[in-house]
């Protein structure tokens, strides 16, 4: 995806393109998915441990008869494990190869029109982890009033790709 | 055959009548060049040959390509078909006799079919399609073979006689059967999954309210919902034969186009799989058996070359197994060269030198399922156009199957399918273990037990005492890393015997539920390596939970040997232990010194009775045992009564209705490892000492603890060793395992089968002994019978052979020698058994 964005933010001034963007968050990171790609958000779930699946595998849910694979995005991002105090964790459900799969994120806000031309590639000095599931950083990122942040955005399809 | 061509004639006649009809021009003539051949030899008047055949396939790929063009434009497509229907008329008039090569028609032969072709076509506008037929089965044997022009003219005619003939018999045939957009299917079969699922729920709810007005109605919607369910299910089956048909052609061409002679063997067509696995399956298949073909097979000089029928063949096959549908694609081919496999592995850095020297046979074999692997030298037009066996390996693992492989080289390689019945909807078992809860498929459990006080626990490894065996048990809860909750070690739980192939084990769980249909839903893709589960599912209560897979659970815990239980059921199994083979030792303490070992295999039951229960009777302990007295041999000389209150630990061994317990201090462990005894021990009971689990161990000697029962079992000292191979016939694993550290500690080296057969396949299979130890009496074939088999000739016809028998007449003797017996050994003799074969193998060797 970052390759495939690089030329548009270069091809700027002559087409100017808007993506969409569901934003979330994850230990108190902002992140964003495209919303292409998103096929539901659910709030709290019961969800089914799976033994001796990856530890970024929260569990599997049932989404209306269907059988969605959680994958934990803080575990994902290597951030610090949720606290057993604080509220549970939202599901985005995305669809990847014909296969169901929800993000398990802390919060999910809006979805934003970010311009391409704000996509920045990602840092070179960012941890090798985050480099590869990252394709790229929008900045200014209105997510408050008043407040702007960097968003990371996610490529679903190198989040979902644990070994 | 007649009534084939028959059927082929008809068909093509259907498609030239018909077109003529709708003026479809280069159909039609196609269509009737070839119904002219087929004509003829539906009248036999023209004898059917390969090449002949040939030409026909040509006309139907002819056909299809037109259709296919007329599908896509709504016109037919341009091309000229002079070349083939020429080459098709020299056949019909007989001036030249079908070939392989198609530049053997002649020239003068073009000119006649392009005048005669549209004249009939003409004519044929009028008529109706398959009504023709009949008359012109008659009229055509009055017609001159060689003259063609004449033949087409005696259709037309009747043709309008009886024009609704045709319809009337289609509006029969659509009565039986109706054609069904599989997306109806689909989605019946995704409201049936969801109606099983709330009818479940509902089941449950009235459950936990008892209500009586309730439960009759409920009962009959679970009725009709289940033979609803089971309807649908039926409409997605289909015969793998489907799969399969395009095949016999593809290889027939395959042949041709190699110039190797092809045999195409299909088993188990009618063997029934889910629609949409095998549209799944379709294209895997018609690679793997293109490649046996192209790479499998050898040219039938290669053949020759190798002492092999010229003809190869591939075989397809197909079968259920515990859930699991089993296609083989096999060849009796050149097999897979490993060296080859391996020097590629390495120039492509997929393994290091050291890497591949760890490596099993086929592990190395198994390279060829790596992406861009291929070990054809040549590219052959047939295969290696860049798709391997990575394709396949992906696309069958994309439903969930998994693909193995068996290879020898010069034999040929078969190629092992395994894919679930996914979707399908199974009865489960619903367990909880480490405070979640699994599915069990039905279909591998064998019972329930309570686990109680049948579970012993040997240091680490868990047995059950189910009836007369040991089963190995594996918990839940530690092989799934969950947490494990006190108690159910101790008994508390219960235990799932569980088969796979032939091994039998026990699942340990916490608790039990009900059993449910369940809908298998296949696991995430980033799950699959997780081999434990074969799925996942809903349940009526809306979690979802995980379906375990007792084969991979099996493996995973080494309690099924995959490779052995594979083996024995293509029948060509050799179950031989060796002496050298690795066997399940048990170690316990008894008297001073170091621990003791006994074969596992030895041991019928472990029994911790209490004290009161050994009563003393002629001054030797006893105890009732299941209904009668069983004398007990304390294994140390300081042995006292155990106070009552405490308990004794007594290993039980039996054979038919004898028992008898060893009395010992503490049970240990149970290990695996090769049992190497050291000869330099001359003690009464024991065999020798050997390094077990790291310790000096001393193997005890079963059969002099035996006698001190009473029984004269088997007796004497141990005679000095003498290195030398034996075979071991005997059907009874008791005295197989007897016998064979027996031998092994006289310094034999044992190989031991169950069989007379078995014993034969061994000599087929190159191996040779020193000498051959066999029973009389044994299923199948009989000692006598081998003896016999083994004198006639081969190998074995000098191997001196003992043989044992618990029948001490003249008349048995003088048959087992007449037989081709040099010794008769009583059963239970030992002395006179190492005696025998000490005196035999001296004498073989002079």
């Amino acid at each position: 995806m970052q390759t495939e964005l690089a030329p548009a933010r270069r091809a700027t001034a002559a087409v100017s393109t808007e993506h969409g963007v569901l934003t979330l968050t994850v230990a108190g990171q902002l992140c964003g998915v495209s919303v292409l790609s998103v096929r539901d958000i659910l709030g709290p779930q019961t969800i089914t441990p799976i033994p001796l699946a990856p530890p970024e595998v929260a569990g599997g849910l049932n989404l209306r008869g269907r059988i969605v694979t959680a994958v934990d995005l803080r575990r994902r991002l290597g951030l610090s494990p949720r606290e057993a105090a604080s509220p549970p964790p939202m599901s985005v459900v995305v669809e990847v190869g014909g296969e169901l799969y929800a993000l398990l994120a802390d919060s999910v806000g809006d979805v934003l029109a970010l311009p391409d031309a704000s996509l920045a590639p990602n840092p070179p000095t960012l941890d090798p982890l985050w480099r590869d599931v990252c394709a790229g950083i929008h900045q200014d990122v209105p997510v408050h009033a008043g407040d702007a942040r960097l968003l990371i955005m996610l490529d679903v399809e190198r989040v979902l790709d644990i070994s | 055959m007649p009534g084939r061509s028959a059927r082929s004639y008809r068909l093509i006649h259907t498609i030239k009548g018909t077109c003529g009809f709708l003026g479809l021009s280069r159909l039609e003539k196609v269509a009737h060049a070839g119904e002219n051949v087929l004509g003829r030899y539906r009248e036999g008047s023209l004898s059917v040959t390969s090449g002949g055949v040939s030409l026909i396939l040509r006309v139907v790929d002819r056909v299809r390509e037109i259709m296919t063009g007329l599908e896509a434009t709504g016109a037919e497509p341009a091309g000229d078909d002079a070349a083939l229907i020429a080459e098709l008329d020299a056949v019909f008039t007989g001036q030249v006799a079908p070939e392989d090569a198609p530049a053997a028609s002649p020239e003068r032969a073009v000119p006649v079919a392009v005048v005669e072709v549209p004249a009939s076509a003409g004519k044929r506008r009028v008529a109706k399609p398959a009504t023709a037929k009949p008359r012109r089965a008659k009229g055509a044997p009055a017609v001159a073979p060689a003259e063609p022009l004449e033949a087409p003219p005696a259709v037309p005619a009747p043709a309008a006689v009886e024009p609704t003939a045709a319809p009337a018999g289609e509006a029969v045939a659509v009565a039986q059967t109706l054609r069904v957009n599989v997306d109806v299917l689909e989605s019946l079969m995704t409201l049936v999954s969801e109606l099983v699922l709330t009818r479940n729920q509902l089941l449950q709810l009235s459950r936990a309210r008892n209500d009586g007005a309730l439960s009759g109605p409920l009962q009959r919607l679970s009725h009709i919902t289940s033979e609803l369910q089971e309807g649908v299910m039926k409409t997605r089956m289909q015969p793998i034969g489907n799969a399969w048909k395009g095949l016999p052609r593809l290889v027939r061409d395959l042949s041709r186009e190699l110039g190797k002679k092809i045999e195409l063997e299909m088993r188990g067509a009618e063997t029934e799989l889910d629609r949409q696995v095998l549209e799944l399956i379709r294209d895997p298949l018609t690679h793997m058996v293109r490649n046996s073909g192209d790479h499998g097979l050898e040219s039938p000089a290669d053949r020759r070359a190798a002492d092999k029928p010229e003809v190869g063949t591939v075989t397809l096959n197909a079968y259920h197994e515990g859930g699991h549908i089993i296609i083989e694609v096999g060849d009796d081919g050149r097999g897979l060269a490993v060296e080859k496999i391996r020097a590629k592995a390495l120039s492509q850095g997929l393994a290091t030198e050291q890497e591949l020297a760890g490596m099993g046979e086929r592990d190395i074999q198994r390279f060829i399922f790596r992406a861009g692997f291929s070990t054809a030298a040549a590219v052959t037009s047939v295969s290696g156009r860049g798709v391997g066996m990575d394709v396949v390996k992906t696309n069958v693992e994309k439903i969930g199957g998994t693909i193995d492989l068996r290879s020898r080289e010069g034999k040929g390689t078969t190629f092992l399918i395994k894919i679930p019945l996914t979707l399908a909807i199974v009865s489960a078992l619903i367990v909880e273990a480490g405070g979640e809860r699994f599915a069990v498929p039905q279909i591998g459990v064998v019972e329930l037990v309570r686990a109680g006080d049948g579970v012993a626990h040997i240091k680490d490894a868990l047995v059950l005492r189910l009836r007369d065996r040991l089963l190995p048990l594996v918990s839940l809860s530690r092989l799934l890393r969950l947490d494990e909750r006190p108690g159910e070690a101790d008994g508390g739980g219960f235990v799932v015997v569980t088969q796979v192939g032939q091994n039998l084990f026990g699942i340990i769980v916490d608790r039990v539920f009900d059993t449910e249909e369940i809908v298998v839903k296949p696991v995430a893709p980033i799950l699959r390596h997780v081999t434990m589960f074969s799925g996942n599912t809903i349940l009526g209560d809306g979690s979802v939970i995980m379906i375990l897979d007792p084969n991979g659970i099996a493996r995973a815990t080494g309690v099924g040997a995959e490779g052995v239980q594979e083996e024995a059921r293509r029948g060509a199994a050799i179950s031989s232990a060796s002496s050298a083979e690795r066997m399940s030792l048990l170690l316990f303490r008894a008297g001073d010194g170091a621990p003791r070992a006994v074969p596992l295999g030895l041991v019928a039951r472990l029994e911790d009775l209490p004290g009161e229960r050994i009563e003393m009777s002629h001054g030797r302990p006893v105890v009732q045992y299941r209904g009668a007295l069983m004398p007990l041999v304390p294994m140390s000389d300081s042995w006292i009564p155990p106070a009552p209150g405490s308990r004794q630990a007594v290993l039980v061994f039996n054979d038919g209705d004898r028992a008898m317990g060893l009395a010992v201090e503490e049970i240990l462990d149970v290990v695996e490892e090769a049992l190497k005894i050291e000869n330099g021990q001359d003690r009464a009971g024991y065999l020798g000492t050997a390094v077990i689990a790291g310790r000096a161990t001393e193997v005890i000697d079963c059969a002099w603890w035996l006698r001190q029962a009473g029984d004269d079992w088997f007796g004497g000292k141990r005679p000095a060793a003498r290195p030398a191979r034996v075979l071991v016939v005997e059907d009874s694993a008791f005295f197989r395992n007897m016998l064979v550290p027996v031998l092994g500690a006289a310094g034999y080296e044992v190989v031991a089968v169950g069989s007379g057969a078995q014993a034969l396949k061994l000599r087929e299979a190159g191996e040779t002994f020193d000498a051959v130890i066999s029973d009389i009496e044994m299923p199948e074939l009989d000692g006598l019978g081998l003896a016999r088999a083994a004198r006639d000739g081969g190998t074995w016809h000098t191997t001196p052979m003992i043989a044992l028998t618990s029948r001490q007449e003249p008349e048995a003797e003088r048959r087992g020698r007449e037989a081709g017996f040099d010794e008769y050994v009583p059963k239970f003799d030992r002395d006179a058994l190492l005696g025998a074969l000490r005196g035999r193998l001296a004498a073989s060797q002079h």
